[in-house]
């Protein structure tokens, strides 16, 4: 099991936002949480990324408890995230973003090996370079936070939202990159509104109703459960 | 439809009369700046020679501020803070280099390990290592006072971090001035190095203690140098940590985003503590060079360079490092001009002044960009 996530109870101030959270993730797999506005699913991926913490349970992973961990540390190990909204540095330009992407990482002629990786998944990032992350569009933005967090190698990659904003061009484009990403061995957690993109790549896909989980399983046997169709597939 | 013309008239009624109003203290303003550049100009060309020494001592001022002003933008940048005790970092790296010279002998230190080293060895060895110590401590100080003081109110309103900030200062001031710490009074401090100064008459000549240079000669002093040429080399040398290096990207990321930046993996308290400790560190080297040149000192040293120093930066941009470099050169000369060629006490009140104007004219300073809402 790559990542354990247990129990967990995430508050902001007297609003209750998980409850009682729990899944796994196994090497290798694409699992997506979906759900509607407010559900808690990128409260979920904050908390596994150290950003907010957990009154009770435990977030495990590769068997090592992650829960207290500065987020800072959790990088180190591995998991990386490309946050809802994007959040490119502006002022930064394409490469220096990239360069933020590899901050853990003090191996330099590797790392401009990942920067070409990055490149060859992302052309258009290489062609905006020296460009300020801040012009960039949404969709090269959004390219820009993946290759950004793919810089660190993680293990484990949390997207939150990647098609956010994004026309239904370019959303087909970053799904490509995703199942791209995983075929060449990263685990990918994520997070859509867009839920029947999100069961076109997944394995697996768990169901987070208000704070909890209520339905998991095959990508296919939560697209055929008649109650998600209905309420997140937009089908009757 | 007449009456609907005519509310549609009153509207941009309203707008020229506030647009009036503007122009009448705008026009003001003008004229205001009009006449300083005429009494400029007449000075000038009554007597070029005081005006070039005049601007002379402005330059060294400036320089000195600029140092101060590079901590309050580089601090202000990261946590949106104005670092109210910055000014008295900058007093503690003078009594740092006073009890370094005047207790410790730290200045002629090559001497213990042999003697006969030519004096400019030991001058130039023993006053860098002074002024390192100074930057050492203040930049611990600083990283101190932000781990006790401001770390914990992080997450505070920033009003409650700024009085904090204030009560910071106030406390250095006021604990520097206990009879067992620095003393309230004004000590006379010793220089790591003897200011020699020089006139410009036809050719470059040594001023001879004692003897007043020659009438229609300008006068400037190796300390003026070394603070100017000093004040630049820092300037330049951050701009390249900034921009270039692994550690200046960092700050910049974490100043833009912290929590994007702790997912890259930066650990945002240590960027801080970096933050605070480099402007410190500068602060510190200018309150040496600035007791140098002007060789009394005491606990409330820092109050005034450090205000006219967040004027310079807020004039420059707050946020932005040029800005605070430029406006800082700027407030200097307006000090000098002002003492020069006004009197002397207006000098402290032209800095307030400069700091009301730049606050009603360009709120966000000469770099400086209207902060944007972050989503």
């Amino acid at each position: 099991m790559l990542l354990e996530v247990n129990d967990l109870n995430v508050f902001y101030g007297a609003i209750h936002a998980l409850q009682g959270v729990s899944f796994t993730l196994d090497e290798g797999e694409v699992v997506t949480l979906i759900g509607a506005n407010g559900a808690g699913k990128s409260t979920t991926l904050r908390t596994i990324s150290g950003l907010l913490r957990s009154r009770t349970g435990y977030v495990r992973f590769r068997g090592q408890d992650i829960s207290t961990m500065p987020a800072e540390q959790i990088v180190r190990l591995g998991i990386s995230q490309v946050p809802e909204g994007r959040k490119i540095f502006a002022p930064l330009t394409v490469r220096e973003n990239l360069d933020m992407g590899a901050y853990t990482r003090t191996d330099g002629t590797e790392i401009q090996a990942s920067m070409q990786r990055v490149f060859a998944s992302f052309p258009r990032l290489k062609e905006r370079i020296n460009q300020l992350g801040g012009t960039l569009s949404g969709g090269e933005q959004q390219m820009l936070a993946m290759g950004r967090a793919l810089m660190s190698r993680p293990k484990l990659l949390l997207l939150d939202e990647p098609s956010m904003g994004l026309s239904p061009i370019l959303t087909e484009e970053i799904f490509r990159i995703i199942k791209e990403i995983n075929s060449q061995g990263t685990t990918i957690l994520l997070v859509e509104q867009n839920a029947l993109m999100a069961l076109s790549v997944a394995n697996r896909a768990y169901v987070l109703e208000t704070g909890s989980i209520v339905l998991q399983g095959s990508a296919a046997e939560v697209r055929d459960n008649p109650q998600v169709r209905n309420a997140y597939l937009g089908v009757g | 439809m007449q009456k609907a013309n005519s509310t549609q008239r009153s509207l941009p009624a309203v707008r020229t009369s506030g647009a009036r109003l503007a122009w009448i203290g705008r026009g003001f303003l003008i004229i205001l700046a009009l006449m300083a550049l005429i009494v400029l100009v007449r000075n000038f060309i009554n007597n070029p020679l005081l005006f070039a020494q005049i601007v002379i001592s402005g330059l060294q001022l400036g320089f000195v501020y600029a140092l101060i002003a590079l901590g309050y933008t580089m601090v202000y940048g990261i946590v949106r803070l104005i670092n109210f005790a910055h000014g008295d970092v900058f007093m503690a790296g003078a009594f740092v280099s006073y009890f370094a010279v005047t207790r410790f002998q730290l200045h002629v230190w090559p001497t213990l390990i042999d003697p006969n080293l030519p004096p400019i060895v030991i001058t130039v060895v023993g006053s860098i290592t002074v002024i390192l110590l100074s930057m050492a401590v203040c930049a611990l100080l600083a990283v101190t006072i932000e781990r006790v003081a401001y770390k914990p109110l992080r997450n505070a309103p920033r009003i409650a971090a700024l009085i904090t900030a204030i009560g910071v200062s106030f406390f250095i001031e006021y604990f520097g001035a206990l009879n067992f710490v620095f003393s309230p009074r004004f000590i006379p401090y010793q220089r790591p190095f003897e200011v020699v100064t020089w006139y410009i008459r036809d050719g470059i000549h040594l001023v001879i203690d004692g003897k007043a240079p020659p009438d229609g000669s300008i006068t400037f002093s190796n300390i003026a140098i070394i603070i100017m040429v000093v004040s630049i080399l820092m300037q330049l040398s951050l701009q390249f940590l900034v921009r270039r290096t692994r550690i200046g990207k960092a700050m910049r990321a974490t100043a833009f985003d912290k929590q994007a930046a702790q997912l890259m993996g930066i650990n945002v308290d240590r960027i801080i503590s970096i933050t605070f400790a480099l402007g410190a560190a500068l602060a510190g080297l200018g309150g040496v060079l600035y007791a140098i040149a002007y060789p009394s000192i005491n606990t409330l040293l820092g109050v005034l360079p450090g205000l006219k120093a967040f004027v310079a930066a807020v004039m420059g941009g707050i946020g932005s490092i040029p800005g605070a470099f430029i406006g800082a050169l700027i407030m200097g000369q307006a000090e000098s001009l002002t003492a020069g060629y006004i009197s002397t006490p207006m000098r402290d009140a032209i800095a307030f002044t400069i700091l009301i104007v730049v606050l009603l004219v360009r709120p966000t300073g000469i770099f400086g960009e209207p902060e944007k809402e972050k989503a």
